[in-house]
């Protein structure tokens, strides 16, 4: 009976010595974010904050242009967000349920993309925006985040689509729906769960892009924010830590209250879409 | 029905665009990479048909080689540690955990949506030794174990390592997420039977779970695989490829190559090297599945 205890007690403090491995460098972050930079050298670096010194924000987002650099994210991320989800789903819904000759292998031309390591692409790239004159343009970093999120989004629509009935689609077409119509009022309103998961993902992989920002853009006022962080870090060096601490937290929290506001159908949609593929 | 789904113009209208900019943007510029990777210099400048020539500095490049060892070192680490401990972690809480699953499974996910670079700070931050001690150091001294403060991203001898707890940190929640999902759906019956069977602790796992994980765990090796073979944001963000060449991937070295060397030629073939060993490595570890069915 004791010999159990012991077990169910070790197992517990296991799994609680995980969690806090998995937060515990998050919640330090914040403390260290309302830090004053004296604090540094007088305590110990896991010490709390003694004050909320929030001024390490407010240099953040001034100074370090960090209200810049996220409208920058923003402007980029949504509009690419747009047409991904645009595309993926007429694509999807074009090779998976539609009926014409080139559907499989069109299908397996996108899917191939999954595959191809953007740092493969990225000196073409270059010298065709080069050439363009696209370079330190959004529309540049647009484009390329449009063309880079297709593959996967087509590929997770169209594990969704698999399982769509056909049934509701013919009732529409025998109410004298067209394609257009049948689309937009049938398909895409059933379709939410797959568009929540496109847009989650693709989300956090263009937020998180560095490498095509930093090789297309350089001009300061168009960096997003991945690029502004490390531009950041290096400009206040090691000296004002405080300030980099609220930068780094501004960059983080968007990203935790969408996950978890989205928690439940983002896991949903990605045990789905594991299993399937 | 027929006529609505082989509507000519709809599929054009659905289907043109996004190939058009696809085509345009990711596989011309794939197959330009291999046009490129004969010539030397830069366009616009010295640039030259070479040939081969490229491919064969290649393995006379010690930064190359250096370069393909660190990847390597970091794929073997980072891949078998995302999977092996996301699999660990599932197994935990699918048998350990009585109370507050989905809040752990919450927690655990957190880090995963973070932005690499941020997390890069951070982990800056935690491995610091100067001007102060950062997390990891103050932790260290603070019971005592001065002897093992040192400069975690700051020598050669710990520096990738200190990068690969930092990347498995970030992604073994994902995988526990996705095998907790697996393992709910293997039916209570058959661990049930296995019990009856005496089958419990390790032989369980080996004879039963992990048969039927199987495919799962390819998948994951595959997806985890591909992505460490891409090495660049979280190495950049945490120690910016040094110090010296200590965390410096191919990916990295193509970068510098092609952009601060201005040998686009040279930095081509360095890119067609890390799209063979993407798909040759996921070749491999997908050849795993078939062998034993």
């Amino acid at each position: 009976m004791t010999m159990r205890k012991v077990k169910g007690g070790l197992r517990g403090f296991i799994i609680v010595l995980i969690c806090m491995i998995e937060i515990y460098p998050l919640f330090w972050m914040l403390t260290a974010s309302l830090k004053q930079q004296h604090e540094w050298s007088e305590n110990p670096a896991y010490a709390l904050n003694k004050g909320f010194y929030v001024q390490n924000y407010a240099d953040a987002w001034t100074r370090g242009n960090m209200a810049v650099f996220f409208k920058n994210s923003l402007i980029t991320t949504l509009i690419s967000l747009v047409f991904i989800v645009i595309f993926s789903v007429t694509v999807g819904f074009a090779v998976t349920k539609m009926q014409w000759k080139l559907r499989k292998a069109v299908a397996k031309y996108f899917t191939f993309g999954i595959m191809i390591p953007v740092a493969v692409a990225l000196i073409p790239l270059f010298q065709i925006y080069n050439k363009a004159h696209l370079l330190n343009t959004r529309a540049c970093l647009i484009l390329t985040y449009i063309a880079f999120g297709l593959s996967l989004s087509i590929y997770l629509v169209q594990g969704y689509l698999r399982s769509f009935p056909d049934d509701i689609m013919e009732a529409a077409v025998i109410d004298g729906c067209g394609i257009y119509k049948m689309m937009w009022h049938i398909v895409v309103p059933l379709m939410k769960n797959a568009i929540v998961t496109v847009l989650v993902l693709q989300f956090f992989f263009k937020w998180n892009d560095l490498l095509f920002s930093m090789t297309f853009i350089s001009d300061s006022s168009l960096k997003t924010i991945q690029t502004g962080l490390l531009y950041f870090s290096d400009e206040f060096g090691s000296k004002n830590w405080g300030a980099i601490f609220a930068s780094v937290s501004m960059s983080v929290f968007p990203m935790l209250i969408l996950y978890t506001v989205l928690n439940k159908k983002l896991m949903e949609g990605m045990m789905a879409g594991a299993v399937k593929g | 029905m027929k006529k609505v789904l082989g509507n000519k113009a709809a599929i054009a209208l659905f289907v043109v665009p996004a190939l058009i900019l696809y085509t345009a943007l990711v596989m011309v510029p794939v197959i330009w990479s291999l046009y490129y990777s004969l010539f030397s210099g830069s366009p616009g400048l010295k640039w030259e048909f070479v040939g081969i020539k490229n491919y064969l500095d290649l393995f006379r490049d010690k930064n190359f080689r250096n370069a393909l060892m660190v990847n390597f070192k970091y794929i073997s680490v980072v891949t078998v540690g995302q999977v092996g401990l996301g699999l660990l972690l599932a197994l935990m809480f699918k048998f350990w955990l009585k109370h507050c699953k989905s809040f752990v499974r919450t927690l655990v996910f957190f880090p995963v949506v973070l932005p690499t670079v941020a997390v890069g700070q951070l982990f800056a931050k935690i491995y610091e030794i100067q001007p102060h001690y950062g997390l990891l150091n103050s932790f260290l001294s603070a019971v005592g174990l001065q002897d093992l403060v040192q400069p975690w991203i700051g020598q050669e001898s710990t520096a990738l390592w200190a990068l690969c707890v930092m990347d498995i940190w970030v992604a073994m929640g994902f995988y526990s997420v996705i095998f907790y999902g697996a393992l709910l759906d293997i039916s209570d019956d058959i661990l049930e039977a296995a019990h009856i069977d005496g089958a419990s602790g390790f032989n369980l796992f080996r004879r039963i779970l992990l048969p039927l994980l199987r495919p799962m765990i390819i998948t994951s090796l595959v997806f985890s695989f591909s992505g460490t073979v891409k090495m660049f944001e979280s190495a950049l963000a945490l120690t910016k490829g040094g110090p010296g060449a200590a965390t410096k991937s191919l990916s990295m070295y193509m970068y510098d190559v092609s952009f601060t060397f201005n040998k686009v030629g040279y930095g081509s073939v360095i890119a067609i090297v890390i799209f063979l060993i993407c798909v040759c490595g996921s070749a491999i570890i997908n050849k795993f599945d078939v062998r034993d069915d």
